[in-house]
């Protein structure tokens, strides 16, 4: 059973496609990381997969019940750090799918934020501002969010960028837990030794897919030497394009 | 009873006469306080909005914006309150909304496209009154007569600060999630478009209300600088809103005191004593100039 289907699916900006002819699916339950070289279009096909842009070609097709049912974590998350609010009220705004605009918050409610602040580690960290906080301790705050959201479908770009090992070890357990209560996290990622010890599928992206299946199988040394050389390709067609626009003030 | 218990006593006596005698006496202080007040319970809120989403500049633009609308309001039936209002209103929502509508269909941002629209609006105002109204009339739009409140415009005021609080009670959590994280809420709700306009039509909203009382020039100070004050005393946003309040009240207390006893523009006035607030709270604040820098120590903590 499919979480996502994509068939043919063709993403970008303004015209310039940064994702090209995907066909697949991210099973139900399936936790699968997303690798490949800076501009191979990691990010905008998560951005698709939670919704917030539209395909220029080809389908993302998915159970119509579930399209409230995703939790995405941006990359250097959006988030207002210098925001006059507690980590608790960033926490909370996790309810916002089951609670809406206007209904108030219950004392389960309470108790699912303690439990969820209590699963990232920060016990005690309720009250505090989220200017006081660190990278790692944000990054924690934004997977109680998740934890709260309590979504079938999980969307994580570069969850660890920021963040020190004992907290990447600490989200890593999160992820693994989220994986067996049968969840289906997608994870855009660049460490690939990391991959290779916690994520069981990998899609290998530079624009078009390189392999997408078993982490081992995909993660081959020709087809990561095949990643390097369409990624140096593209840096001479962007030296290309400069030149061309040089040219053209002359 | 000891001489110099009698000096004590006169010397209270004048001082409460000092702070309370002029709305004591006059009507039309009272008025003014209670309009102006009013005002401030409103404006100071949507003003900490305004300062949180980094559009403190969006407010003076929207203040200038409304002037075309007052103006045709004033061609029609003089300087009389309903007319103008609305013109107010109906001139800042378009450029509210065409700023808003440049900015998410073209490669413009919106402060560049509202900087062109209130530029716009702001000569177009100017020029129609100037084709007809003297320079009297303009002064009472640009600064406003706080101190010629009638019953009417106390009811305009209330009735703003009425449908500001309601409405930032109903969408606070959209509101404030806008501010906080637009890509959170845009996967989780439609309501982000919504707060968004909603919360343009309080800022015009308030900024009408003020112009009666405050001028169209001098309304935004109302909104924005007990905002930006209380921003250096509140950690959390409830806080914020309710000192941003306290001291908007108190300033126009003390700015109409201010004067009556000096004889100023009372708009002016009670904006300079925002602006004392603003630089006592810049000065004094734990977070000011001399405070403690937050974030430094904790920086590494983790």
């Amino acid at each position: 059973m499919a979480s996502f289907r994509l068939e043919n699916l063709t993403l970008g900006y303004d015209g310039h496609p940064a994702v090209h002819h995907l066909n697949g699916e991210f099973a139900t339950g399936s936790l699968t990381a997303v690798l490949g070289p800076n501009g191979a279009g990691k990010s905008t096909l998560l951005k698709a997969l939670a919704g917030l842009l539209k395909p220029i070609a080809g389908t993302i097709s998915r159970k119509k019940d579930d399209a409230k049912e995703i939790a995405y974590l941006p990359q250097a998350s959006e988030v207002d750090r210098t925001f006059p609010v507690s980590v608790k009220d960033l926490v909370a705004t996790g309810l916002f799918q089951r609670r809406g605009l206007f209904t108030a918050q219950t004392k389960q409610d309470e108790s699912a934020i303690a439990q969820a602040l209590n699963d990232v580690g920060l016990d005690g960290f309720a009250a505090r501002g989220l200017d006081t906080l660190s990278g790692g301790q944000f990054q924690r705050t934004l997977f109680a969010r998740v934890i709260l959201q309590d979504a079938k479908t999980i969307l994580l770009d570069e969850p660890f960028s920021a963040v020190d090992s004992k907290t990447t070890d600490d989200l890593l357990k999160i992820i693994a837990h989220w994986q067996s209560e049968r969840r289906t996290i997608v994870a855009v990622l660049h460490d690939e030794e990391l991959v290779r010890r916690h994520f069981p599928d990998t899609l290998l992206l530079a624009r078009e897919p390189l392999g997408w299946g078993a982490t081992a199988q995909v993660l081959t040394k020709s087809n990561l030497l095949r990643a390097r050389q369409i990624h140096e390709a593209w840096d001479e067609a962007a030296e290309d394009c400069e030149r061309d626009e040089h040219d053209h003030h002359h | 009873m000891r001489p110099q218990k009698i000096v004590k006593e006169m010397s209270m006596t004048t001082i409460i006469d000092f702070l309370f005698g002029p709305f004591i006496d006059f009507a039309f202080m009272r008025h003014a306080l209670v309009g102006s007040a009013a005002l401030a319970v409103g404006a100071c809120p949507v003003g900490v909005f305004l300062m949180l989403r980094r559009m403190s500049l969006a407010g003076d633009a929207l203040s200038h914006a409304i002037l075309p609308g007052v103006a045709l309001g004033f061609f029609v039936s003089g300087l009389s309150l309903v007319p103008m209002a609305l013109g107010g209103l109906v001139a800042g929502l378009i450029v509210a909304l065409l700023s808003g509508l440049v900015a998410r269909n073209t490669v413009q941002k919106e402060d560049a496209s509202l900087a062109a629209f209130y530029l716009v609006s702001l000569a177009l105002g100017v020029a129609l009154i100037s084709l007809r109204g003297n320079s009297i009339d303009l002064t009472h739009i640009l600064f406003g007569t706080v101190l010629a409140l009638d019953r009417q415009s106390l009811l305009m005021i209330g009735a703003v600060a009425s449908i500001t609080l309601v409405a930032l009670a109903l969408f606070w959590r959209a509101l404030v999630l806008e501010c906080l994280d637009p890509t959170f809420l845009r996967t989780v709700s439609r309501a982000g478009p919504l707060a968004h306009s909603v919360f343009l039509i309080l800022v015009v909203l308030n900024l009408v209300g003020g112009f009666q009382a405050m001028g169209t020039l001098l309304c935004v100070g109302l909104m924005m600088l007990p905002a930006a004050a209380a921003r250096f005393w509140a950690k959390r946003l409830e806080a914020l809103c309710l000192i941003a309040m306290a001291i908007g009240i108190v300033s126009c207390w003390i700015g109409l005191l201010v004067s009556y006893h000096l004889n100023l523009s009372s708009g002016a006035a009670i904006v300079l004593v925002a602006g004392m607030f603003y630089l006592a709270s810049l000065i004094f604040s734990p977070r000011g100039v001399f405070g403690q820098k937050p974030n430094r120590a904790q920086h590494k903590a983790a």
